[in-house]
């Protein structure tokens, strides 16, 4: 019998680390790794981070050199899109006009930048931030850049607006809900960085929405917004969100609701095919409900998880969930999944720019957001892995000691 | 060139010229080296480019952080008074010479 092959669909963190654990669980088969981006494969978190601050050079993100991918044998195909996948046939089809057979595909197809739907989003000047190209991009225009409207409250737009301060443009962040980063983070944190950003200098304007983009000889100049004012900007970026790259697996007949679905092992409703990363939609201990997750510590643990059962060892996925950002001197960390908290308890004053918000559900800790706080963060990762058994109340109070419960727990 | 010599369990010996500026664990990643991860690129928010420091030249490298100190706690193997997060030690004229001994596993 030949070797089976194993087929990547995207050469982001995801697909790169289900190919590199692939090898390192001692999967024999055929590897391949297909992406659309002309580069090796990357790191995405510095883009709005280091990257776009001008603090770290491209050569800085690729994962892995070149020579690792022949050295893994591993067949990296850069830059050349899928057109079609054959489920009957496990055939994929490349826009160069390549083909591969599969034995078992991997969809971590990630995502992309939710448009926004308003007249002028086309003017030059109006920018978004996925690939490592439109980091190059926003890098140059940042340059010149005096008046910046970023649209959309979120990690990416509040990063980029940290860095945009930092180099003394005038920041106007505009985000239609009362919340930034409100679909992630607990009202007091939220609160805390929209602070944050009026004392970096940013004019901040909640619950208000965009109208239209408004341009001269096909350029950018300013905003108007929802709450009638006129924003002059040379450069607007919008950052309101992604949606999943499930366009192929959709077509291919696979089940797709805000993202690919799949089970408890990263499986699609089609058992020969997997999804994992950004894309990929699935049931979590640590949610009620099903979660699509856009993290680095998911890419990598799903892939991972994913390379595991193909080398014959197959195990559930249930890693806890850990996120970062870093916003001038502020690094928020994120344990766990805090959304749908019904109880929540401060440790630290915010006033110190150094705390951390304890998140309960029915009283029993379902993630930790930390500011300045790694010792907390370290904590909650640990405590997350099994049943935490903290009480709100020990959560608040400062002279409990966390680390001797946490030793108290694990052993360690 | 500061150059760094990264030790695997096997007692295998690497030595790489690691630019000034440039971290112990980034100079693995460019070059090949088995046994560094890095899964967060860095920003120590992981433990998987641990290393051992080797004991005697310890009091050339630059000092914990408290992140670094807390990030620590997860190392897949054992952590010892010389454990440290290799993307924390960049290179310096100071740390030319510098051995550091690769853990069993990362993860």
């Amino acid at each position: 019998m030949p070797a089976p092959v194993v087929a990547i669909i995207g050469a982001g963190q995801a697909g790169f680390q289900a190919a590199a654990s692939l090898r390192d669980s001692g999967f024999a088969g055929r590897v391949i790794l297909i992406g659309d981006e002309p580069v090796l494969p990357y790191q995405r978190p510095p883009l709005s981070k280091s990257y776009l601050a001008g603090q770290s050079r491209a050569d800085d993100l690729w994962l892995r050199p070149s020579e690792f991918y022949a050295n893994h044998q591993i067949d990296l195909v850069c830059g050349d899109p899928i057109t079609a996948i054959d489920r009957g046939q496990r055939r994929l089809h490349l826009a160069s006009g390549i083909e591969f057979s599969w034995d078992h595909l991997v969809f971590a197809t990630g995502a992309g930048c939710r448009p926004l739907a308003v007249p002028g989003a086309e003017l030059d000047g109006v920018l978004t931030l996925r690939t490592v190209a439109d980091a190059d991009a926003l890098r140059q225009r940042l340059e010149e850049a005096r008046e910046v409207v970023v649209v959309g409250a979120g990690f990416i737009g509040l990063e980029f607006a940290s860095v945009a301060l930092a180099r003394g443009s005038l920041v106007h962040i505009i985000e239609v809900t009362r919340q930034p980063m409100g679909r992630v983070v607990s009202m007091p944190v939220s609160r805390f960085f929209t602070e944050a950003h009026i004392g970096w200098g940013a004019d901040v304007a909640l619950g208000t929405g965009v109208v239209r983009i408004l341009g001269a000889e096909g350029r950018v100049t300013g905003v108007e917004t929802t709450d009638g004012r006129l924003i002059p900007a040379d450069l607007v970026l919008i950052c309101i969100g992604v949606i999943p790259n499930a366009g192929l697996a959709r077509d291919a007949g696979l089940t797709v609701d805000d993202g690919i679905v799949v089970d408890e092992y990263l499986v699609t409703s089609d058992p020969a095919i997997s999804a994992i990363g950004d894309c990929a939609n699935f049931p979590t201990p640590f949610a009620p409900a099903r979660v699509r997750l856009e993290s680095v510590q998911n890419a990598v643990d799903q892939g991972r998880c994913v390379a595991d059962r193909l080398a014959g060892r197959p195990a559930p996925y249930q890693k806890v969930p850990w996120f970062w950002s870093d916003q001038g001197d502020l690094k928020l960390q994120i344990a766990g999944i805090t959304i749908g908290h019904d109880q929540s308890v401060l440790r630290g004053d915010p006033a110190n720019r150094s705390f951390s918000v304890f998140c309960f559900r029915g009283r029993r800790l379902i993630g930790v957001e930390s500011v300045n706080r790694t010792a907390d963060h370290v904590i909650a990762r640990r405590l997350l892995a099994g049943d935490p058994l903290l009480s709100p109340e020990q959560a608040a109070d400062e002279s409990y000691d966390l680390r001797a419960h946490a030793r108290s727990l694990t052993g360690r | 060139m500061p150059k760094v010599t990264y030790v695997h369990p096997n007692g295998a010996r690497e030595v790489l010229d690691v630019p000034l500026g440039t971290s112990v664990m980034r100079a693995a990643i460019v070059n090949s080296v088995d046994g560094i991860v890095a899964e967060c690129g860095g920003e120590m928010m992981c433990a998987t480019c641990h290393v051992y420091v080797e004991p005697e030249q310890l009091g050339r490298t630059p000092p914990q952080s408290d992140d670094e100190k807390a990030m620590l706690e997860f190392t897949a193997s054992e952590r010892k008074p010389n454990s440290r997060l290799s993307c924390q030690l960049v290179a310096t004229p100071e740390l030319d010479g510098l051995v550091v001994y690769l853990p069993e596993t990362q993860v």
